[in-house]
């Protein structure tokens, strides 16, 4: 302590400023993180009733039971139809393409513009193709296809760079055991790239989470039970959307609110370790 | 055996074709749904209105008070964020002790990853009634929405921020610092202007996200349809984002194309932004 006191006073005006300034920002930046998180918590908790779980919802007990529901079958659609899409398009660009080739290059760019896009836009689009030309209305499906196309790029992208992160000793290895291509990648690559690959669908599963602006005008937002692919429904954070907007479900709100930081608190968790495993391996 | 590789080969071809025919079809359904509605609102009228009034007959249709909108709150968020995103990268990349770096990392993946509608709700319940406390107003404003989009943004700016910061080569810090510089003017003097073109991209990724954040700034900045001057920044404003959530439920025909229009302008705003970033990437590389 004293030693640090002693280096304070010996550091000129500028540098005490710039100093004093790092410190404060990015104390600050945290502090905003953590009163959130406990905002949220102390206001949260209080409100988790039974009644918030009851199977059916009502505009009496607000249940988010089937919005809860609804979020798990928009995660397993949406992962349904983009991981098989975003895995096998990475494992042609790295396993099967010549490297730097044009087509490449123009996969590349298009995912790279897939991701900037806005949930908004993909909303907008997913109303206009999915909801009303293909005449799917507001529904489970819509929703799904929407937010697939919104998670490709990223699935894509991680397991692009999972595949390239196995070493090509291992590929030499299978050909040289006079296994074919496809043997190499499904049997070798794709399980040494397992885990980066898991990484991947497990942010994405944060983004389907987390998602509104995309999903609210293709899913819809009716708060009861989605029966079918060709019904519509909201998930815990169109649930939360809407409680927000009336004041009479403030206690409500704080509560889905508390549900959806432990599922992204658990998300980040999980995919922090399957992280580290991944640096270890290598 | 040699026809199975075949297949799955077109199979794997036809999945990376799937992000091309992805972009294209956005492209195409957003541009067919919107210009024409955009034409016969007339382009000049439609982009440089100042009157939004879908219901009144006949009605208007101009959306440059969201345009205008849009600016000022994703300035207002880079005013905000990108300040305190620079020192806080500065602090992660350079001056964070170890131990406290493995506690911080992950806050701050959380807070990338806590959902709009979380933030929006925050804003709602704490910023707005902050704002109406300390400059009047009814708390709804411009000011509100950037000081929640700074927030926002903070965790694209420190992260890529830091990570150019990290690419810096060690001997142009150890260079300084030989020359006689204290360790603040090795770092602001020299590995900050060295990481200039990733900074740029941090602060151009922030506009992209700032620009097409949608729920959050719905729940706070009030979303009136007004033109505003900057001297307005305590009254609200309506974004390009918040005009196609707020309508898009009820609108019909030429309401509904010029939905989809106000789509396709922030759109080309983002496809603009995006170009910026990835040349700034190049350069960087």
């Amino acid at each position: 302590m004293k030693k640090a006191v002693k280096t304070l006073l010996r550091k000129k005006k500028a540098d005490l400023l710039l100093w004093v300034m790092t410190w404060l920002f990015a104390a600050l930046t945290f502090a905003v993180l953590l009163f959130l998180i406990w905002h949220i918590l102390v206001n949260g908790i209080v409100h988790i009733s039974p009644s918030l779980f009851e199977l059916k919802y009502t505009s009496q007990n607000a249940s988010l039971f089937p919005a809860l529901i609804t979020t798990m079958l928009v995660v397993a659609l949406s992962l349904l139809i983009a991981v098989p899409l975003g895995v096998f398009s990475a494992i042609y660009l790295v396993e099967y393409a010549r490297r730097g080739s044009r087509f490449v290059k123009l996969v590349r760019m298009m995912n790279e513009t897939l991701s900037g896009i806005p949930s908004i836009i993909y909303g907008i689009f997913g109303s206009i193709f999915f909801v009303v030309w293909l005449g799917w209305g507001k529904s489970l499906l819509a929703g799904s296809c929407t937010l697939a196309i919104m998670i490709l790029p990223l699935i894509m992208r991680t397991t692009e760079e999972s595949l390239k992160s196995v070493s090509d000793s291992y590929r030499e290895g299978s050909f040289g055991l006079g296994a074919g291509r496809l043997r190499t990648v499904f049997k070798i690559v794709l399980p040494a790239a397992g885990p980066g690959i898991l990484a991947g669908v497990i942010l994405s599963v944060g983004r389907i989470v987390g998602e509104t602006a995309a999903l609210i005008y293709t899913l819809g937002n009716s708060p009861i039970m989605t029966d079918g692919l060709f019904s519509s429904g909201r998930t815990l954070s169109l649930h939360m959307y809407s409680l927000a907007g009336e004041s009479l479900y403030t206690g409500q709100a704080y509560a889905t609110a508390v549900i959806l930081l432990f599922v992204v608190i658990g998300i980040n968790t999980l995919s922090g370790l399957l992280a580290k495993r991944i640096t270890r391996g290598t | 055996m040699i026809a199975k590789e075949r297949v799955m080969r077109a199979i794997f071809i036809i999945s990376a074709l799937t992000a091309i025919l992805a972009v294209g079809l956005i492209c195409v359904f957003l541009f067919a749904g919107g210009l024409p509605g955009a034409g016969k609102i007339g382009i000049f009228d439609f982009l440089l209105g100042t009157e939004w009034k879908p219901g009144d007959s006949p009605p208007s249709f101009g959306i440059l008070p969201m345009i205008i909108g849009s600016l000022y709150v994703t300035a207002g968020a880079i005013l905000f964020g990108v300040p305190i995103g620079i020192f806080a990268a500065v602090f992660m990349a350079k001056v964070c002790p170890k131990p406290l770096y493995k506690v911080l990392k992950p806050a701050l993946d959380l807070l990338a990853g806590i959902p709009s509608v979380v933030y929006g709700f925050f804003g709602m319940v704490i910023i707005v009634p902050l704002v109406r406390e300390l400059f009047g107003g009814n708390g709804s404003s411009i000011l509100t929405a950037s000081i929640l989009l700074g927030i926002m943004i903070l965790p694209t700016v420190i992260g890529i921020t830091e990570s150019s910061l990290r690419a810096v080569p060690g001997e142009l810090y150890e260079g300084a610092v030989a020359l006689g510089a204290s360790r603040e003017r090795a770092v602001f003097g020299v590995i900050v202007p060295a990481a200039k073109s990733g900074i740029m991209a941090a602060v151009v990724l922030g506009v992209g996200r700032a620009i097409g954040e949608t729920m959050a700034v719905k729940m706070v900045a009030g979303n009136q349809a007004v033109l505003r001057t900057p001297g307005e920044f305590l009254k609200g404003v309506r974004t390009l984002t918040a005009n196609v959530v707020l309508e898009m439920g009820y609108a019909e025909g030429l309401h509904r194309e010029a939905l989809i229009a106000t789509g396709v302008v922030l759109f080309i705003f983002i496809l603009i932004i995006n170009l910026l970033f990835s040349a700034l990437k190049r350069r960087e590389g």
